[in-house]
């Protein structure tokens, strides 16, 4: 995933560009408005969300871990996606595993964009021998394969608890956000509005919180929805070779009993394919609305829609 | 010289640090997993096998933790990782060899292959800006790139080996009733084994390649040096190899290093989906196994492999930068 969001991020101007002059929110959203791939994706998230917060409203079944059917039943009318080898609805743990998948990528997301904002901002703006340890410890922690050492941690601290597993995420998912942070705040650093706010006389925490952060919300956002696509593929891969919590309803879950039980051969392949597409569906839409931001953020990536002259440097 | 001196001194650092992290890991977590394998392995365990774990975790408690930090930083660089539980009697050493040649050989031909592939797709999609390739090609490799890679194994195994009842092979390097050798029946073999793990991680890792490429080579055709060379007259294919994908390659090999991690952790997926012998696969079954010391040479020995491919991209950037090689 990270590699989809290394394009040149140029300054944020996200509030300058549409030229659409409907009312309708901050120029951030009325920028996304306009965006197909950003509206796709907005709209898949959307739904998701629906899923997360109300999944009694979508299916009649109560309690989707017990095994309350016949097993291994075809798709019907009843059983849409049919039941497990358990006697389990697919459906059903399809919708209630929605919850824990979004958490983890929203938690995970978050959690990791605060920490790269704190370390590249401040590497950033300390300058000096600080930014060259702060700039180590990121490239050591960008470059040391960390879905091993995740298995060998998860393997020591025992498996199964979803704290443990958010925790892990947030260590081993900030610091390709933290160099594209570090990257942008130094090529602010020197720009007229921020030495004004100096010459001003005001606090350092008051231009690094009130000028500085302001101009990168939109990589501060794209760097959250790197994070989260991270996550949501990380934890289904951990959950599908069983460091997860065995009993808990999510799709990386399902795809570890699905395959225990090899379901490929047993005639089930839905029990493999609905899982495994909600999280691609999942891991998509933030995907989508990352690439739509950095073409929110740099006009010159965008698609064009009507053959132009070759347009001028600035 | 100065900018791959200081490329080294940061392979070291790394390298020094995953070894280091190493050694910390077991001696942080709650409870001794040491002192837990012997009394699991109670009364069954030889001394060699206490020797093992001995040097996995340097559990020699007369000894303090400094000392005991040498001489597992010795026993690392000499490449003694002690004994192998899993494969008792063999050592960790002699199991790893085994399994590297496959890991190379799959995972190392198929990243290769994507990075080539999609960096040439994102140079004809940036350069024809607008055309019938770039319409198509950022939303779907946006999507794709975002796909689990265990899943796309799995669902390439049942469309091409389920349903097919068996076309292609979907377990193993190659068929056990065959004995290994340089005959064509076995190559051919390895090869048809091959074939879904390394389309599963051509399908998945393409897309990124593909996107940076088409954005940088978006970015760096709009330069000046580019009008330039257009100005000289130079023919487009020398404008769009030379001046633009050249540049435009290089932001793309510095995410070829950082994206490694995340091919590595979808490549011990793509592994395990298949029962591929390669270290993923057996790093799976060292943990499934409780078998420590084998546990955390493998992790060295993938951190290694990924800092050594790391450092082949300093070097080829060193080679296509003039920038880089004078250090300004």
């Amino acid at each position: 995933m990270t590699a989809v969001v290394a394009g040149p991020t140029g300054a944020p101007q996200a509030a300058e560009l549409p030229r659409r002059s409907s009312a309708g929110g901050s120029g951030l959203l009325r920028a996304l408005r306009g965006n197909r791939k950003a509206m796709v994706g907005a709209v898949l998230l959307l739904i998701f969300a629906v899923l997360a917060a109300f999944p009694q409203l979508f299916t009649s079944v109560k309690d989707p871990s017990a095994h309350a059917f016949d097993l291994m039943l075809p798709p019907s009318s009843e059983h849409w996606l049919g039941t497990t080898a358990f006697g389990q609805d697919i459906y059903a743990q399809l919708i209630y595993g929605t919850r824990e998948s979004l958490i983890i990528a929203i938690v995970v997301g978050g959690l990791a964009t605060v920490i790269s904002v704190l370390i590249g901002v401040s590497a950033a703006y300390l300058g000096g021998v600080s930014d060259g340890v702060l700039s180590a410890i990121t490239d050591v922690f960008l470059v040391v394969p960390t879905f091993p050492l995740i298995i060998v941690i998860a393997a020591y601290a025992g498996k199964g608890n979803l704290t443990v597993m958010i925790v892990v995420l947030v260590i081993t998912g900030w610091s390709y956000g933290a160099r594209q942070l570090r990257a942008q705040a130094l090529s602010l650093r020197n720009r007229d509005f921020l030495e004004s706010a100096r010459v001003r006389g005001e606090r350092r925490s008051y231009i690094i919180v009130r000028e500085v952060l302001p101009t990168m919300t939109s990589l501060i956002l794209a760097t959250f929805l790197g994070g989260a696509v991270y996550a949501v593929l990380t934890a289904a891969g951990l959950q599908f070779i069983g460091l997860g919590d065995p009993g808990s309803l999510s799709w990386g879950t399902m795809l570890h009993w699905a395959q225990a039980n090899s379901a490929l051969n047993t005639g089930q392949p839905l029990w493999v394919v609905a899982p495994g597409l909600c999280v691609a569906l999942l891991g998509a839409s933030f995907a989508l609305l990352n690439y739509a931001f950095d073409e929110i953020s740099n006009p010159a990536l965008r698609p064009v829609r009507r053959p132009r002259g070759r347009r001028a440097r600035s | 010289m100065r900018y791959l001196t200081h490329r080294l001194g940061f392979f070291v650092l790394t390298l020094w640090a995953a070894v280091t992290v190493n050694f910390f890991i077991p001696r942080l977590m709650p409870g001794d997993p040491a002192s837990a394998m012997m009394a699991r392995f109670h009364g069954r365990l030889n001394p060699a096998a206490i020797h093992a774990m001995q040097v996995a975790f340097g559990v020699d408690n007369t000894q303090g933790v400094w000392s005991q930090y040498v001489t597992y930083l010795r026993n690392t660089v000499t490449g003694n990782f002690g004994t192998s539980l899993t494969y008792f009697p063999k050592t960790v050493g002699s199991q790893i060899s085994q399994a590297l040649p496959w890991t190379l050989g799959l995972i190392g031909v198929a990243t290769v292959l994507a990075f080539l592939g999609g960096t040439l797709v994102g140079t004809v999609a940036g350069w024809r800006r607008g055309g019938k390739i770039d319409s198509i090609v950022p939303p779907v490799f946006v999507v794709t790139s975002a796909l689990p890679y265990f899943w796309v194994g799995m669902v390439l195994i049942l469309v091409f080996s389920v349903w097919t009842n068996g076309a292609l092979p979907n377990d193993g390097a190659y068929d056990i009733n065959l004995t290994p050798s340089f005959s064509w029946p076995f190559i051919s073999d390895v090869f048809r084994h091959a074939l879904l793990p390394a389309m599963t991680i051509l399908l998945t890792s393409i897309g990124g390649w593909i996107l940076t490429m088409r954005n940088n080579m978006v970015t760096v055709l709009a330069e000046d040096y580019v009008r330039m060379g257009r100005a000289k007259g130079l023919s487009d294919r020398k404008i769009m190899y030379q001046y633009a994908a050249r540049n435009a390659m290089l932001p793309n090999l510095a995410g070829f290093a950082m994206s490694l991690g995340f091919v590595v952790a979808g490549a011990i997926l793509v592994e395990y989906v298949f029962n591929y012998p390669g270290l993923g696969y057996m790093l799976l079954n060292a943990v499934n196994n409780l078998d420590y010391p084998l546990m955390q040479a493998l992790f060295l020995m993938i951190t290694l492999a990924v800092l050594i491919a790391v450092l082949l991209c300093d070097f080829l950037t060193a080679w296509l930068d003039p920038r880089a090689r004078s250090g300004s």
